[in-house]
């Protein structure tokens, strides 16, 4: 436990005990990495618009880490209310270890529980200097390809599948599908000089240390890094297909019961669907759901044919068992490899 | 030494015995024991087929060979390095003393990500030292090299600050009477010098050793963490942790646990041996 959550862990416990009598409200919302900016803008509009409708001040806390951490954090005992995680696996596992929440959570919020979505796109170099188009660029010989170890990061999860699943639609035959899709994904890693633990480290990699010719990145982080980091310096590329990321959320029920939140707590993640919370996601760069923002934000993104985990994978505890666990498909690219 | 069974027997003549070793008891037990047997306890969870395949499995294995090898060479170069520069801040008088004898202890205070990205940052093939090295053919960041480096970065404050306490005891006079009787430098060094920092030394290299093989932070940065080639033991239990597989984390950090507790143990004993030799 790090120790930024142990004082989470304190602080919660010293706003439960001082403020439990008070009329003030707070809610802890256990997130992923990149969220950062994005709940700083949705909470306070969330809290502006409770206090105009309860008279009740709101203060959201929030904790942000690699999506995987934070679920453990969860797990051993950090008092969220929401939990907002990069994928849908990582609350599953906070609904069967430590029974916090129930195992169908994902059937109550709409689309499954995604309030807003991502993709995975490319980043390359300004000028597009190898010419990277399309997944198949990726595995040519000389293309340097910069993600995180899938095992150790949510977001590189994402990556792999999103490879994996175009390698499937466009280069299997029906009998060994699986087969030259794991060879292409094979490839593909064969091209990855370094496997950073976290999508924040590979970021560093391949924007400070200048190390690879394009960068595997969530769509959001993607144009956070073309606007911010380095100016004039990157490119985005959408390729022909990619995987339809949905980070999903979730009330961590036994929290919100025994804490007396529950209200807020439902208030909050049904914010993040009206128009005002999805304008916002917008804003920050994640795919919109409402479709009227979508249709307003339409220039923002490029359009791609976007597959789910479900359609493809089965679900991510498939694709968990199937790719990440030990044994798995990942750990044989590398043993059997070299 | 003689002395000690019966002064034991009888009333101790410090005062407080009891509850001080009651308090030590209590408080090793609450810092150190109860975490490390709640370790034992989760890896225990596995069947003995299971624990075995967990911890020599092909990429764990790997991990250790580099953990434990990459740990041993940074200890030994700090020991040698580290020395340097405890004579030098104890023996000479130098404008900046006192900021050089700070800058020691920065391994200590800086958290370790801090470091890895700045480490990285130099070493990297873009970076300052890094591309200095990438011109005569050397890789130094995202390979066992740039692991090393980082080890013996968060190594150097143990082995200065345990001998530059013994190098400041031992008397310049000691020196000149070796050198006035004869010896030679390298002669004084040897038999004069050596013996008497031998144990500081050997303290200093057992606890960097012992912070390297634990260490993470710093590491992963600059690791370029590729399985089988430059994957530390520490990653591949925080992989582990990852898929809440927390019975395979805990047994593989069972074995680092037990192999560390035991080279340090050995280590002590080299200390003592080293400590009696040097008594005679």
């Amino acid at each position: 436990m790090t120790l930024k959550n142990i004082t989470l862990i304190l602080l919660s416990i010293f706003t439960i005990s001082s403020f439990s009598s008070a009329k003030d409200i707070t809610l802890l919302n256990v997130s992923y990495d990149p969220t950062r900016e994005l709940y700083q803008e949705l909470n306070a509009a969330f809290a502006k618009q409770w206090q105009e409708k309860t008279g009740q001040k709101m203060k959201i806390n929030q904790s942000h880490g690699g999506s995987g951490k934070q679920a453990r954090s969860v797990i051993d005992g950090l008092e969220a209310d929401v939990v907002t995680l990069a994928l849908a696996y990582d609350i599953d596992a906070i609904a069967e270890k430590a029974n916090l929440l129930s195992k169908n959570w994902q059937s109550k919020l709409p689309d499954n529980s995604s309030p807003y979505t991502s993709t995975i796109v490319f980043l390359v170099r300004k000028g597009n200097p190898k010419n990277i188009k399309d997944w198949d660029d990726l595995i040519k010989p000389g293309v340097l390809v910069i993600t995180p170890n899938p095992k150790t990061s949510g977001g590189a999860r994402w990556n792999y599948l999103a490879a994996w699943g175009y390698a499937l639609k466009n280069h299997g035959t029906n009998s060994d599908a699986n087969q030259s899709a794991k060879e292409f994904v094979t490839k593909l890693y064969k091209n990855v000089p370094v496997l950073d633990s976290g999508a924040r480290g590979s970021l560093t990699t391949f924007v400070q240390r200048e190390i690879g010719d394009v960068f595997l990145s969530w769509e959001n982080e993607a144009f956070l890094a073309v606007n911010e980091l380095g100016k004039g310096k990157f490119e985005i590329i959408v390729p022909s297909a990619s995987i339809l990321a949905e980070p999903p959320v979730a009330i961590v029920d036994k929290v919100v019961d025994r804490r007396g939140t529950r209200a807020a707590a439902q208030a909050y993640l049904e914010f993040l669907y009206t128009e005002q919370g999805q304008e916002i996601a917008a804003k920050n760069y994640y795919r919109p759901r409402l479709k009227m923002i979508a249709e307003k934000y339409a220039g923002q993104f490029t359009e791609t044919k976007l597959f789910t985990i479900d359609e493809v994978f089965g679900g991510w505890q498939n694709a968990q068992k199937t790719h990440f666990t030990d044994g798995g498909v990942f750990d044989q690219i590398y043993q059997v490899g070299k | 030494m003689n002395a000690l069974p019966h002064t034991l027997k009888k009333h101790s003549i410090l005062p407080g015995f009891g509850l001080s070793l009651g308090y030590t008891l209590l408080y090793l037990s609450l810092i150190v024991l109860i975490p490390l047997a709640a370790v034992f306890i989760s890896a225990a969870t596995l069947t003995r087929e299971q624990f075995v395949t967990t911890v020599t499995a092909p990429r764990v294995l790997a991990s250790y060979r580099l953990t434990f090898g990459a740990s041993l060479v940074a200890a030994m170069i700090n020991v040698v390095f580290g020395l340097l520069v405890a004579w030098v801040l104890v023996r000479y008088r130098l404008p900046g003393k006192r900021f050089i004898d700070a800058l020691i202890d920065l391994p200590f205070a800086l958290p370790t990500a801090v470091a890895g990205i700045a480490l990285t940052a130099v070493y990297a093939q873009t970076g300052l030292i890094g591309g200095l090295l990438s011109k005569i053919g050397i890789k130094a960041a995202f390979t066992p090299l740039g692991i090393i480096i980082a080890l013996t970065f968060i190594g150097l404050p143990f082995v200065v600050r345990t001998v530059q306490p013994v190098l400041q005891d031992l008397s310049k006079e000691t020196e000149e009477a070796a050198a006035s009787l004869g010896a030679s430098r390298l002669q004084t060094f040897r038999k004069v010098i050596l013996p008497e920092v031998a144990p500081a030394l050997l303290t200093g290299f057992a606890l960097a050793f012992a912070r390297a093989i634990g260490e993470y932070g710093s590491v992963i940065f600059i690791a370029g963490n590729m399985p089988m080639k430059t994957e530390i033991t520490p990653l591949l239990i925080i992989t582990k942790l990852e898929q809440y597989d927390y019975a395979g984390a805990t047994a593989i950090a069972v074995v680092m646990l037990v192999s560390s507790f035991v080279l340090l143990l050995i280590i002590n004993i080299l200390q003592k041996w080293a400590a009696r030799t040097d008594n005679r």
